[in-house]
């Protein structure tokens, strides 16, 4: 499957390059600290909590809130990392290797997205160690945990494919990334448009990147909201190749 | 490269490419009109033209990296719009810009070419290594392409467009920025890839074309003002002038009569060109005749460049020169 050898390419790119170590990096020490703020502050109300019925409890306030924060500071990071992915080839002209060969542009995008993708699912499962860790002193809600971590990943999957897409847009790569994080920002507003308006709001509140990320950090699994990620990815996914296939053709 | 190849190599002769009424728009602007030729098995076939003629458009097109506006692309019998998978694993492209991951080492990015064109994965490693046999590479395996010089980076883009063993090589500027070195050893390469593959090589390098090519197209402003053989072009070159030195010049008229003389340049110092089909002979003649104390006479042959230069701004061969010599 040729997709495959573009997406195997693209991840080795991504880790030949300081980029994906660097941001690994950061963003590691961020949510370690996000990590432990979250667990002093449960250490000290925890006797309170435990007097009332159906509070937060560990897996909810530190590994929950964990993958929110990390959900929103991805916001920033993956279009950096989706910039290349056309723009980049393009800029280099290493994007008429992948035109010219017998891979079809929906290989080519699957692939590049994938890529991408397999990164993104790297981070995550080297920040799910911290609550993880958790398990060795506490009896964690696991479902929860599962609930917050698919979230995630339906979130970065909606990002990467909105980074694929902007990226393949241009030629020049950090043109890519603000259109990406603009993109992304605005779709997260929408949801504060629907708040003004009730007649609007449950429209904006359905577009919003913003609302479809909570039901998975209550730990519940929502199969509206797996939709909305879904349609996102393949949106954005198919106005690439749509996008790809209208630079080929005569204007 | 055999093991690669995906059918036996087609007998000598085989229409491998062919292009038909190629046309593409770039808005208002027709960049390529009506273009058609075929390529055969063991030609490599020169396209000549100015930049900005509609060369590198004619190579994308042909590379399936751009679609037509009209017309057709055939390559080894499957259509490139209707079957663009069977189709594109019969040619190697390489681009102005050599398509070069600059972090990877040159094995790893044959490899990726490679499986790219869909060569089996166990076949993999020999059509690597074939590849960077025929283009001197077989020590540079491990090298990251980054750090090669310029001439290593432009084999390493050739032996990209042969890795899965294509029936169809298309080199566009192949040589460009390469030193005289190189450029003989990017020659040699491509002469050998013409006995067994099909090669379009762009250029606008005449030298070029003479060293290597068997056949030659001439395009300008978006159409073909010259395809045959290298041969053809020659003769058409070789139709030239006559230039005479005489020490007892006679009026311009008196030479501008002689038989055949379709236009005179003077140059000075008793130099005359006389251009049209003009019979040597009959200049001696005449010179015996009228006493002009004939010095020299020496046919003219266009270079390939005049000849160029002529097919690509619109004239007629020999015209172009002598008007000029005449407003100076």
């Amino acid at each position: 499957m040729t997709a495959f050898t573009i997406a195997a390419r693209e991840l080795r790119a991504m880790f030949l390059s300081p980029l994906a170590w660097v941001i690994a990096g950061v963003l590691g020490f961020i949510l370690a600290w996000v990590f432990l703020l979250q667990l002093q502050f449960q250490l000290e109300v925890q006797g309170q909590m435990a007097a009332q019925p159906g509070a937060a409890g560990v897996t909810a306030r530190v590994g929950a809130s964990l993958f929110g924060t990390a959900g929103f500071i991805m916001l920033w990071i993956v279009p950096i990392l989706a910039m290349r992915s056309f723009a980049e080839e393009r800029a280099r002209g290493t994007l008429t290797l992948l035109l010219a060969s017998p891979a079809t542009l929906t290989e080519i995008v699957i692939g590049k997205f994938l890529g991408l993708y397999a990164l993104l699912a790297l981070m995550v499962a080297l920040f799910a160690l911290m609550p993880l860790s958790l398990a060795l002193g506490t009896a964690l809600d696991w479902g929860h945990l599962a609930a917050a971590l698919l979230g995630l990943l339906l979130q970065l999957g909606a990002y990467a494919a909105i980074g694929v897409w902007s990226s393949s847009l241009t030629r020049h790569a950090t043109i890519a990334a603000v259109t990406a994080i603009g993109l992304m920002l605005l779709l997260f507003l929408f949801d504060a448009a629907g708040q003004l308006r009730s007649e609007a709001s449950d429209a904006a509140r359905w577009i919003s990147l913003s609302t479809h990320g909570q039901s998975f950090g209550e730990g519940r699994f929502s199969t509206t909201d797996i939709a909305y990620y879904l349609i996102v990815m393949l949106t954005f996914l198919t106005l690439t190749v749509r996008r790809l296939d209208a630079e080929r053709l005569p204007r | 490269m055999d093991e690669t190849t995906p059918s036996p190599s087609p007998p000598a002769g085989t229409v491998l490419l062919s292009a038909e009424r190629l046309s593409r728009d770039y808005g208002a602007l027709r960049a390529v009109r009506d273009v058609s030729f075929a390529v055969r098995q063991g030609e490599v076939l020169g396209f000549l033209g100015p930049n900005g003629a509609g060369k590198s458009t004619t190579m994308q097109m042909l590379a399936g990296v751009l679609a037509p506006s009209g017309g057709r692309i055939t390559i080894g019998g499957h259509d490139l719009l209707d079957a663009p998978e069977a189709a594109k694993s019969l040619i190697g492209y390489l681009p102005e810009l050599p398509p070069l991951y600059p972090e990877l080492t040159v094995d790893e990015y044959l490899d990726f070419c490679a499986r790219l064109r869909r060569v089996a994965r166990r076949e993999v490693r020999a059509a690597r290594e074939a590849a960077k046999s025929r283009c001197g590479l077989a020590e540079s395996g491990r090298r990251i392409i980054g750090n090669l010089s310029k001439g290593f980076q432009q084999r390493v883009g050739i032996a990209q467009a042969i890795v899965h063993g294509p029936k169809v090589v298309i080199l566009d500027e192949p040589t460009v920025g390469l030193d005289p070195i190189q450029i003989r050893e990017i020659r040699g390469l491509i002469g050998e890839l013409g006995r067994e593959h099909a090669v379009i090589l762009s250029t606008h390098i005449l030298a070029e074309v003479q060293s290597v090519c068997t056949h030659v197209q001439i395009i300008h402003r978006g159409g073909l003002v010259f395809a045959g053989t290298l041969a053809a072009l020659d003769e058409r070159a070789s139709a030239g002038a006559l230039v005479i030195e005489l020490r007892r010049a006679p009026a311009e008229a008196a030479l501008a009569a002689l038989p055949g003389v379709a236009t005179l340049a003077v140059l000075g110092n008793g130099r005359f060109r006389l251009v049209g089909e003009v019979d040597p002979s009959a200049v001696a003649a005449a010179a015996v005749a009228g006493d002009w104390g004939l010095i020299e006479l020496s046919p003219q042959r266009a270079s390939l460049e005049q000849l160029f230069v002529e097919l690509t701004s619109g004239d007629e061969v020999g015209e172009a020169p002598a008007a000029q010599e005449h407003a100076a």
